[in-house]
C-alpha cells in the first residue's frame, strides 16, 4: 500500500513537471499570461510529492517489505537498521530517485524563496528545471521504478553489498547528490537568462547561493568518498583515478570555476557568456558522472546493474540536455553584450587564469576518463591511471596554485605589479625557500617537492588578504575565501607529503611477532575468530609503539559476510597529529601466520582536514552571501514602507526631494 | 588586454587565450594517453609483441592449475597466467584478492620484468557476481555458459 502510494505520488509530480513546463512556456511568450501563475506552487507541489514517494521508499526499507522487488534484491531483514534506510539509496533505482526528490527539493526552493529576478526570466528558469525534472521522471517510471511488486514475495532479501554496508553510505551518496543536483539549479539559470538574454550582475547574484551549496556539498562529498575508499577497500589509497571518482572530480572542477566566475560577473559585471557556459557544462559534467556510474558501462561497486536500456536511456537523456543546451547557447551567446572590461594584472586577470586552468584539467580529466571507452570501440583495452592523470594534470594545477597565492591580493578592474611587489616575492619566496630546504634534506621526487613548495606558499598567499584588514569587521565571504584557499594548502600538503614519505611493510607474521614500519614497532598479541551481525572475522590483536613510546591498541580484522558471500578488510588506523598507520589482515599463510599490511602515511589525515576546511569556507562564504541578501531585502521593505508613509502624510517623496 | 582595446577585442584575447589553453591540454593529453596509457595483454599477445620492460600494462588469463606457489616469506606468490596458446609466469608481493584461486581468472596489473617475468603490483579477481573486471566478462563467458548448461539440465 505505501509502496503503491509513493509510486502514485511520483507519478502525480511528473504531471506536475508536465505541467509546469507547458504554464512557464505560455507565460515566457506572452507577458501577463494567467497560466504561468501556475508555475510556482507546481514546483512547491512537486517537491512535496517526492518528498512523500521518498519517504515511501525509506518505509519499504526500514520495514523490510520484501513484496517490493527492489527491498528483496537489496536488503535483508537481518541487517542493521541504520543500513536498511541507507540502502535505500544504496541500489540504481532507489538511487535515481534520491537524484529526482533532490532535484524536486532545489526546484520547490527557488519556486518559493527566488524573487529578485526579472518574473519572464524566473519563467524560463523554472520551466528549463521542469525539463530536466520530466526527462528524469521519465527515466525513473519506465526504466527504474523502485516500488515494483514482486509476486509471490521471497522470503529473504538477497542483502546489500558488504562494502556498502558501512557508515559512509549514509553520507556519501546523499551529500554527493545534493552536489551533483544542485548544478541543475545552476543549469536551469542559465538556460533561463539565455532565453531572456538578461545575463546582468544580479543574475550571477542569484545563482551564486545555489553553486555555492552544490560546490559545498560536491567537495564533502568527495572528501568522504575519498576517507571511505581508503579505510573501506584495504589499498592504502585516497584516490585512484577510479572513473568513478573522476565522475564526482568533473563536477566539482566545473563548479569551482563557475564559482569564481560567478564572482566576477557579480562583482564587475564581466564574463557573462564565460559564466553561463559554465553553468551549463557543470550540470553537463554532473550528468556525465550519473552516466558514466550509472549505465553499467563500467563496472565497479557503483554500477548497481548492468543494463544497456538504461544506459542509452541515460545516454538520449544526455544528448537532449546537453546539446538542446549547447545549441541555444551558440544560437544567444552573440546577443548578449560585452561586460566591463579589465586589465590583464586585476583580480579579474587572476581569476581568468583560475578559469582557463580549472578547464583544462577538467578536459584532461574527461579525455583521460573516456579515452578507455572510446578505444573499446575499436577492440582496443586500455586503462588510464596515475601516470597519466598526475603528470598531465599537475601542469595545469601547479601554475594555477601560483596565481591562486597571489590573486586574492589584487584589485579589482586594474592593479599595478609595483603595489603588491613585496607580497609577491615573499609569496614566492617562500615557495623558492621550501622547495630547496625540502630538497636538500630529502632529495624527494620532483611532484611531491613541488606540492610541498606550493603549498606553503598558497597557506601564506591565502593569509595575506587578511593583512592591515580589521578581522572583527571582515565580511563573511572573505573569510571563506581565505580558509578555502587554505585548505587547498593543507590538503596539497597531506597529498604530497603522503605521497614522498609513506612507508610501506608486507609480512607474514604470527602472534608475538614484531613488525617495524617507519617510526613504529607493531607487535601481534593475538589473532582470534570473531563475528558481527552479518559476518564473522579473523581478528588479529595488536599493539603499536610510536617511536618506544608507550603502545596503543587496534585490532584490524578480514571480515566474511555471508549474505552476500564476501570478504571484506576491516584496517586498523592509528591516527597522530603528524600522520596515520593504516594495517590491513590478509589471509593465512602456513604455519599460523598471517599476512600484514602496514604503512606509514606522513600528514596523510591533512588531505581531508583540507576538504573540511575547504567546505567549511564555502559554508561561511554561503552564509555571508544568504545574510547580505536578507539584509539587502528589508532594507528595500523599509524604505518602501517609509516611502508609503511620506507619500500618505502628504510629504515628497524621498527621490523627489535627492 | 588594455584599456586601450575596443570590448570587441578584449573579449575576442579572452577566448583566444582560453582556445590556446584548452587546445593545449587536449593535445598534451592526446600525446600523454598514446605514452601512459596501460594496454591489455593476454598471454598470445605478450609471446607475439612483448612490451617493453617496465611500461605499465595489464595481463589478463587464467592461473594455470598447480602453478601457484607461496614463498617462504608468506606474502610473495608465483604463478603461470595462459590462455590456451601462451603462458607467463608472474610474481606477486602483496594480499591476494578472496576469489584469487587456480583455474580461475585474473587481471594483473604491473610490467614485465628483463627475464621475462611479469611483475605484478595489483591483481583484480572476480570480486562478486556485481564487481568484476570488464577483462573478465569475457573471459568467463565460456564458464558461465558451461553453469548455465549444467544447471538446465
Amino acid at each position: 500500500m505505501i509502496a503503491e502510494l509513493g509510486l502514485a505520488a511520483l507519478w502525480l509530480a511528473a504531471a506536475l513537471s508536465a505541467l509546469q513546463l507547458l504554464a512557464a512556456i505560455a507565460g515566457v511568450r506572452a507577458q501577463g499570461s494567467a497560466i504561468a501563475a501556475l508555475v510556482r506552487p507546481a514546483a512547491a507541489v512537486q517537491a512535496l510529492l517526492c518528498a512523500i514517494a521518498f519517504l515511501a521508499l525509506l518505509y519499504v526499507f526500514a520495514s523490510t517489505d520484501l513484496s517490493v522487488a527492489l527491498v528483496a534484491a537489496n536488503s535483508h531483514s537481518d541487517k542493521p537498521l541504520i543500513f536498511k534506510l541507507a540502502g535505500a539509496w544504496g541500489n540504481h533505482e532507489g538511487s535515481m530517485l534520491l537524484w529526482v526528490s533532490v532535484m524536486a527539493l532545489a526546484g520547490g526552493l527557488i519556486a518559493i524563496v527566488e524573487r529578485r529576478l526579472p518574473e519572464r526570466t524566473m519563467l524560463a528558469t523554472l520551466g528549463a528545471q521542469s525539463f530536466v525534472s520530466l526527462g528524469f521522471y521519465a527515466f525513473l517510471l519506465f526504466s527504474s521504478n523502485p516500488f515494483e511488486r514482486l509476486d509471490p514475495a521471497p522470503l529473504q532479501g538477497n542483502g546489500l553489498n558488504p562494502l556498502l554496508q558501512d557508515i559512509g553510505l549514509a553520507f556519501h551518496p546523499p551529500t554527493l547528490y545534493f552536489g551533483y543536483v544542485g548544478l541543475s539549479v545552476a543549469f536551469s539559470f542559465a538556460v533561463g537568462a539565455l532565453v531572456t538574454r538578461q545575463v546582468t550582475p544580479e543574475f550571477a547574484r542569484v545563482m551564486r547561493p545555489w553553486v555555492l551549496g552544490a560546490w559545498i556539498f560536491l567537495t564533502l562529498g568527495i572528501t568522504a568518498g575519498s576517507f571511505w575508499a581508503y579505510y573501506e577497500l584495504g589499498w592504502g589509497g585516497w584516490w585512484f583515478w577510479d572513473p568513478v571518482e573522476n565522475a564526482s572530480l568533473m563536477p566539482w572542477l566545473a563548479a569551482t570555476a563557475l564559482l569564481h566566475s560567478a564572482s566576477v560577473l557579480a562583482a564587475r559585471d564581466a564574463l557573462r557568456t564565460w559564466t553561463i557556459m559554465l553553468g551549463v557544462v557543470a550540470f553537463s559534467m554532473s550528468m556525465i558522472g550519473t552516466f558514466l556510474v550509472r549505465s553499467g558501462i563500467l563496472t565497479s561497486v557503483h554500477a548497481f546493474a548492468v543494463d544497456p536500456e538504461r544506459g542509452s536511456f541515460i545516454l538520449a537523456l544526455l544528448a537532449i540536455y546537453i546539446g538542446g543546451a549547447l545549441v541555444l547557447f551558440a544560437l544567444r551567446a552573440n546577443t548578449v553584450a560585452e561586460g566591463e572590461r579589465f586589465a590583464l594584472l586585476s583580480r579579474e586577470g587572476a581569476l581568468v587564469v583560475n578559469n582557463v586552468a580549472l578547464s583544462s584539467i577538467l578536459g584532461i580529466v574527461l579525455l583521460g576518463t573516456l579515452y578507455p571507452l572510446l578505444t573499446e570501440a575499436f577492440d582496443l583495452r586500455v586503462s588510464v591511471g596515475p601516470p597519466y592523470f598526475n603528470p598531465v594534470g599537475a601542469m595545469f594545477f601547479l601554475p594555477m596554485l601560483v596565481v591562486l597565492a597571489i590573486g586574492p591580493l589584487l584589485r579589482w578592474r586594474r592593479d599595478s605589479f609595483a603595489r603588491v611587489r613585496w607580497q609577491v616575492l615573499a609569496v614566492l619566496g617562500l615557495a623558492g625557500v621550501v622547495l630547496l630546504a625540502v630538497w636538500l634534506v630529502t632529495q624527494i621526487k620532483l611532484l611531491p617537492l613541488l606540492g610541498i613548495a606550493l603549498a606553503a606558499a598558497v597557506a601564506l598567499g591565502s593569509l595575506l588578504p587578511l593583512r592591515g584588514r580589521d578581522l572583527g569587521r571582515l565580511p563573511l565571504p572573505v573569510w571563506g575565501m581565505v580558509i578555502s584557499h587554505f585548505g587547498i594548502a593543507v590538503a596539497l600538503f597531506g597529498m604530497a607529503a603522503d605521497s614522498a614519505f609513506q612507508e610501506e611493510r608486507l609480512v607474514a607474521a604470527g602472534v608475538g611477532e614484531t613488525v617495524a614500519v617507519g617510526p613504529w614497532q607493531a607487535r601481534v598479541t593475538a589473532i582470534v575468530p570473531t563475528a558481527g551481525p552479518n559476518w564473522t572475522a579473523m581478528e588479529a590483536q595488536m599493539a603499536f609503539a610510536y617511536d618506544g613510546g608507550a603502545p596503543r591498541l587496534a585490532a584490524p580484522q578480514a571480515r566474511q559476510f555471508w549474505s552476500p558471500p564476501q570478504e571484506t578488510s576491516e584496517v586498523a588506523l592509528i591516527t597522530r597529529w603528524n600522520g596515520q598507520l593504516y594495517v590491513a589482515v590478509g589471509n593465512e599463510v602456513e604455519n599460523e601466520r598471517w599476512q600484514l599490511r602496514l604503512w606509514w602515511k606522513p600528514f596523510v589525515t591533512f588531505i581531508w582536514y583540507g576538504g573540511v576546511l575547504i567546505a567549511l569556507g564555502g559554508v561561511l562564504a554561503l552564509i555571508g552571501r544568504v545574510a547580505g541578501d536578507l539584509r539587502r531585502r528589508a532594507a528595500v521593505r523599509l524604505i518602501e514602507e517609509r516611502r508609503a508613509d511620506e507619500a500618505n502624510a502628504g510629504f515628497p517623496l524621498a527621490r523627489d526631494r535627492a | 588586454m588594455t584599456d586601450r582595446l575596443k570590448p570587441k577585442h578584449q573579449r575576442l584575447v579572452l577566448v583566444i587565450i582560453a582556445l590556446v589553453a584548452l587546445i593545449g591540454a587536449g593535445l598534451l593529453a592526446a600525446w600523454a594517453l598514446r605514452n601512459q596509457a596501460s594496454y591489455f595483454y593476454v598471454p598470445s599477445d605478450i609471446a607475439a609483441d612483448p612490451p617493453e620492460a617496465g611500461r605499465a600494462v595489464r595481463l589478463g588469463g587464467m592461473v594455470e592449475e598447480g602453478s601457484l606457489t607461496t614463498a617462504a616469506d608468506g606474502v610473495t606468490v608465483r604463478f603461470v597466467v595462459g590462455d590456451g596458446e601462451a603462458r607467463v609466469p608472474v610474481v606477486f608481493a602483496g594480499i591476494v584478492p578472496d576469489l584469487f584461486v587456480e583455474g580461475s581468472g585474473v587481471v594483473a596489473e604491473g610490467s614485465m620484468g628483463a627475464d621475462g617475468t611479469f611483475l605484478a603490483t595489483n591483481l583484480l579477481a572476480k570480486h562478486d557476481e556485481n564487481y568484476m573486471p570488464r577483462e573478465l566478462e569475457d573471459m568467463n563467458m565460456a564458464q558461465a555458459r558451461a553453469t548455465v548448461a549444467e544447471t538446465a539440465e
